[in-house]
Order: structure tokens, then C-alpha cells, then sequence
């Protein structure tokens, strides 16, 4: 893909972007929620990171070396895949928990579909729900301040109100995943990826204002702030909304596509959290709509300019 | 009696119905969380697959054919309820694990498929081993994939702890999406050995098993014509009794 002279079809768009310079974006983009991470949770959540990364990388390489395969570890893709996944993991996993989620992510859902742009859904998070049917009790056993809390949606989850705060929720000082709890971080690394152009808003804000609809509707506490506050910024949806619902291989590349794709997102999380049998949704949802995309591509697939249409007699 | 161990290995090895003709998934996939329960519902199907081919193909000559298909359902039904009664007599812990997938051999395109494409059309003796060969086939099929998922999503084999202490057990494995994973795992190995073989051996095995006359997919085939090629080179050849011994048609 980065090859200097390409010969392809037309439309022949110039660009200086490279797999390997969005992946880099992803990453600088991941850099504060994850460096928050650390912050929060002490060293262990740095050594969870790095392991989850490198190994990403290195079973990558394995694979493609073992096949006969052009390796393509500096294209980052699987960087960011390690990152993703070590950010959906609470800080007090095993060590060797980051490195099978990294094996299964990569070798099975990236690799022996075919590599990157084939995987049908995002391996970090066919990784995360992976550990988490297997190892459930370690996988949402979260800590903070060296206390075993609640994250705000298992307290929305028991009806518990009270322990949530939405200044607390916003500025990470909450337990959950390493990744997922500070919004600020998220959203900072979120702008930065829209103003490069990485990501648009499309995805992320139809999938944010879905959520945020259905609980007020489904949640059974109307228009009350906390509540909703809770739902958007207690658990995994910003990191999922905006770095992993939007995944260029799994979402859908049409726009009224993306449009159904985060409606369904939305509507996908808030049936999960709300008559679900546990608190998270996001990661079960996103993979579940990524095995959508192909319909969802196929329904709203434009017409040519020229093409379809009234007739005129 | 040379005929007999080659209906046994061509229900063993060369057409596995598990890993290479990839009949009965339901039960593969369903029953498998142990390897107990594998080779329990491996063994009862042989059973009932001896007693239905050796059934079918002593009635071949009375069925006629226009209901052939209910005739048979009628006499693997049967079957299936004598070796129900017996299961829940003398073995019930079985018979619990295996639950509703026991009357439901009924309908196991295993059996059925057997019954139509090689029973119905040979002799008694003959059907009775292609019976023991693909039921046996199908329990080292069910027995190999419940033992990985026990050892992976139990850390036992057998129900014997064989894992050191500090193994953590992937309990995915003993769940549904387990049964798939191990299943691609063991047919992409096996697919690797029998390539090798293939390419190293000089005749390539066709992953349908060269059953060409009885296969949907002969339009898209690709290993169709160079069967039919290879059949014609070598009228008498051994190739030529497999190929037509599997897709039924009576040497006598």
C-alpha cells in the first residue's frame, strides 16, 4: 500500500497518507487516555500496556514470518491492536492474560482471515470478549486506589445512584478498565484524530446521542442527568464510540451505512446495559454490528450519478 | 475380507465423516464438552449406525424406492429409541449429558447418508463394517475434539486432572464458540497432513473424498474433472474402487 509507484484504477486521489501514518495517528491518539491510565492505576497498568502491545507485535511478525508472509509489524496496525486491547483490561490482570488476548486478536481474528482489511471484526475487542467469557471473574474484578470499586455502571446497574459522581466520571478518577475511565484524555486523543482526519464525528456522536436517547426513554429514570452522565461516561463508550466503533476495516464505508451502523450501535448498548445481564455492552455490541457491515453495505450502497432514478418520458 | 478393512478405513481416515465429509455437525458441535460425552455419543451413534445399515441393506431389495426415505427414518427411529431405553437403563449420566441429542441420531445426516448412498445399494456384511467404520470414525472425530476442549476449558482429560495447578482454564472452550474453534483447528491440520501427503504421494485426495456421483457442487467442482480423468487413465486401478465403492454403486 505504501509502494512509491502504484499502478491502480481510477480515481486517482493523491495522498500522503500511509496505513503506517494513520496507524501512527491512532497511537498519539491512544497516548493520553493511556498515559491517564497510568497515572490512575500505578505501574502495573504500564507493564499491562506494554505487554499487550509488544505481543501484539511479535505474534503478528510470528505469524507472517511462520507463513511465508511479507511482515508488516511497522505498519503499526498491530500496535494499535495491542494498545486497544490492553486498554479494554483491568489493571490487575494476569501477565498472561494480555499476551493470549494478543494471540487470539491478531492470529485468529486478523491474521488467519487474511490479515489487515479482511478481519470481518475488531480484533482488540473479539480479544476483550474473549477473555471475558473465559475468564470473567478477573475480567471485571476492578480496582481503584487499591480498593475493589464499582465502576458507575454497575452502580447504575444495581440502581445505586449515589456513588456516582459526574466530575469524578470525567476527570478518570473512577475504577474500570485502563483505557476507558478518563473522558477528557479520550476526548482530547478524539479531536485530535478529527482534525487530522482520521476519524469523523459521523459514527461516534449518532452512536453517543443513540445511547443517550434509549436510556432516557428505556432507563427508567426520565431526564435525569447523573443517570445519563453515568451511561456515557462511567463505561467503555467513548473509547468504543470514537477508536474502535470506527475502525476503518470493520465499519461500514458508506455514509447513510455508518448512519445505520451507529444507530444500531446505540440501540445494540443500551438493550445490553439495560435489560442485559451485565453491566457492559459496548464490546459485545461492536462486534456484533461489525458482523453487520457487509448488509448494512449492501442496503445503502449509492446509486452512480446517472444511474437509477425517475424516468422521463 | 480385503474389502471389509477397506470399508473400515475409508470410514476412519480417508472419509472421516468429522473432519472430511463434515456430516453431523450439530451433534459434533453440541455434545462435545467433554471427552467422555464425545466418545459416548460417538459410540451410540455406531451402534445405531451398524444396526440401521445392516437393517436397510437386508430390506434393499423390499423398500420400495419412492419411500425409501421414510422406511429408513422408520427403522433408525427404531433404533434410536431401543439404544435410548438402554442408555437411560444402564448408563443415565450419559444419557443425561447427551439430553435431547440421543433422539435426535434420528435425523443425523451420518446415518441417513449411509443408509442412501451405500447400504441401500450393497450387501449385509459389507454395510454392517461400512457402519462400524464411519460410526468409528466419527467417535475418534467426537473424542479428539472433546478431549481439547476438556484439556483447554477444564484442564482435565476424562475427567483426570493432566494440567499443572497454575493453569488457568479458558472456559470459552467447553462453550459453543470453543466447538468451532477446535473443530476449524483440527480439520485445518488434518487438511495440512493429507496435502502433504498428497503433494509427496503424487495422488491428490479431493477434500469432498471423490464421491462425484452423489455431490451437489459438481458444476463448481474443480477436483471433479481430474477425478473423472484419473478414473478413466486407470480402469482397474484402486483409485476406481474407492471412488466407486464410496459413491455406491455394487461391484457384484
Amino acid at each position: 500500500m505504501s509502494n512509491l509507484l502504484n499502478v491502480s484504477n481510477s480515481p486517482h486521489v493523491r495522498d500522503k497518507r500511509t496505513t503506517s501514518s494513520i496507524m501512527a495517528d491512532v497511537l498519539i491518539a491512544l497516548l493520553p487516555a493511556s498515559l491517564f491510565g497510568i497515572y490512575n492505576f500505578g505501574a502495573r497498568a504500564a507493564v499491562i500496556l506494554l505487554i499487550s502491545t509488544l505481543s501484539a507485535v511479535f505474534f503478528e511478525g510470528l505469524y507472517q514470518k511462520l507463513m511465508g508472509q511479507k511482515v508488516t509489524i511497522t505498519d503499526c496496525s498491530a500496535a494499535v491492536t495491542g494498545l486497544l486491547l490492553g486498554m479494554n483490561l483491568s489493571h490487575t490482570v494476569p501477565m498472561w492474560m494480555p499476551v493470549l488476548g494478543s494471540a487470539f486478536a491478531i492470529i485468529i481474528v486478523k491474521q488467519l482471515f487474511g490479515g489487515l482489511g479482511q478481519n470481518f471484526m475488531n480484533p482488540a475487542l473479539a480479544a476483550r470478549c474473549f477473555l471475558m467469557i473465559s475468564f470473567a471473574g478477573q475480567m471485571t474484578s476492578f480496582t481503584y486506589d487499591g480498593v475493589t470499586g464499582a465502576t458507575p455502571l454497575s452502580y447504575v446497574k444495581s440502581g445505586d445512584l449515589s456513588g456516582i459522581s459526574v466530575k469524578e466520571m470525567f476527570l478518570g478518577n473512577i475504577a474500570g478498565t485502563i483505557g476507558e475511565t478518563c473522558v477528557w484524555a479520550l476526548l482530547l486523543g478524539a479531536a485530535y484524530l478529527v482534525i487530522r482526519g482520521v476519524i469523523q464525528l459521523r459514527i461516534p456522536v449518532t452512536y453517543i446521542v443513540t445511547v443517550v436517547i434509549m436510556v432516557t426513554l428505556f432507563g427508567g429514570h426520565g431526564v435525569d442527568l447523573t443517570y445519563i452522565a453515568a451511561h456515557v461516561c462511567g463505561g467503555g463508550l467513548i473509547l468504543g464510540a470514537f477508536f474502535m466503533a470506527t475502525d476503518y476495516v470493520s465499519s461500514p464505508i458508506t455514509v447513510k451505512g455508518q448512519y445505520v451502523y451507529a444507530v444500531l450501535l446505540g440501540i445494540l448498548t443500551a438493550v445490553f446495559r439495560l435489560f442485559g445481564g451485565t453491566a457492559e455492552g459496548v464490546s459485545y455490541s461492536i462486534i456484533i454490528c461489525n458482523l453487520l457491515v457487509p448488509l448494512i453495505e449492501k442496503v445503502t450502497m449509492p446509486t452512480p450519478f446517472g444511474m437509477g432514478g425517475k424516468k422521463y418520458e | 475380507m480385503n474389502k471389509s478393512v477397506e470399508r473400515l478405513y475409508n470410514g476412519i481416515v480417508k472419509e472421516n465423516p468429522t473432519f472430511v465429509l463434515m456430516l453431523g455437525m450439530c451433534p459434533t458441535l453440541a455434545v462435545t464438552t467433554s471427552a467422555i460425552n464425545g466418545a459416548g455419543m460417538g459410540l451410540t451413534t455406531t451402534v445405531i449406525l451398524v444396526l440401521s445399515n445392516m437393517m436397510i441393506s437386508a430390506l434393499r431389495k423390499v423398500i420400495p424406492d419412492r419411500v425409501r426415505i421414510p422406511a429408513y427414518i422408520v427403522i433408525v427411529a427404531t433404533f434410536v429409541t431401543v439404544v435410548q431405553f438402554l442408555l437411560q437403563a444402564y448408563i443415565p449420566t450419559l444419557n443425561d449429558a447427551l439430553g435431547i441429542y440421543i433422539p435426535l441420531i434420528v435425523v443425523n445426516c451420518i446415518i441417513l447418508g449411509r443408509a442412501e448412498s451405500y447400504a441401500s445399494k450393497n450387501g449385509v456384511i459389507l454395510s454392517m463394517f461400512d457402519g462400524i467404520g464411519m460410526g468409528l470414525g466419527f467417535t475418534v472425530g467426537l473424542t479428539l475434539i472433546g478431549i481439547f476442549r476438556e484439556l483447554l476449558g477444564n484442564g482435565t482429560i476424562f475427567n483426570c486432572s493432566v494440567m499443572p495447578s497454575v493453569y488457568e482454564p479458558i472456559t470459552i472452550f467447553v462453550l459453543a464458540p470453543g466447538a468451532f474453534f477446535v473443530l476449524a483447528f483440527l480439520v485445518a491440520v488434518q487438511n495440512r497432513v493429507r496435502n502433504k501427503k498428497a503433494k509427496g504421494g503424487g495422488q491428490p485426495v479431493p477434500s469432498c473424498g471423490s464421491d462425484c456421483a452423489s455431490c451437489g457442487s459438481l458444476g463448481s467442482c474443480s477436483g471433479h474433472l481430474f477425478t473423472t480423468a484419473k478414473k478413466e487413465e486407470s480402469a482397474v486401478g484402486k483409485e476406481t474402487k474407492d471412488a466407486s465403492g464410496a459413491s455406491g454403486k455394487s461391484e457384484e
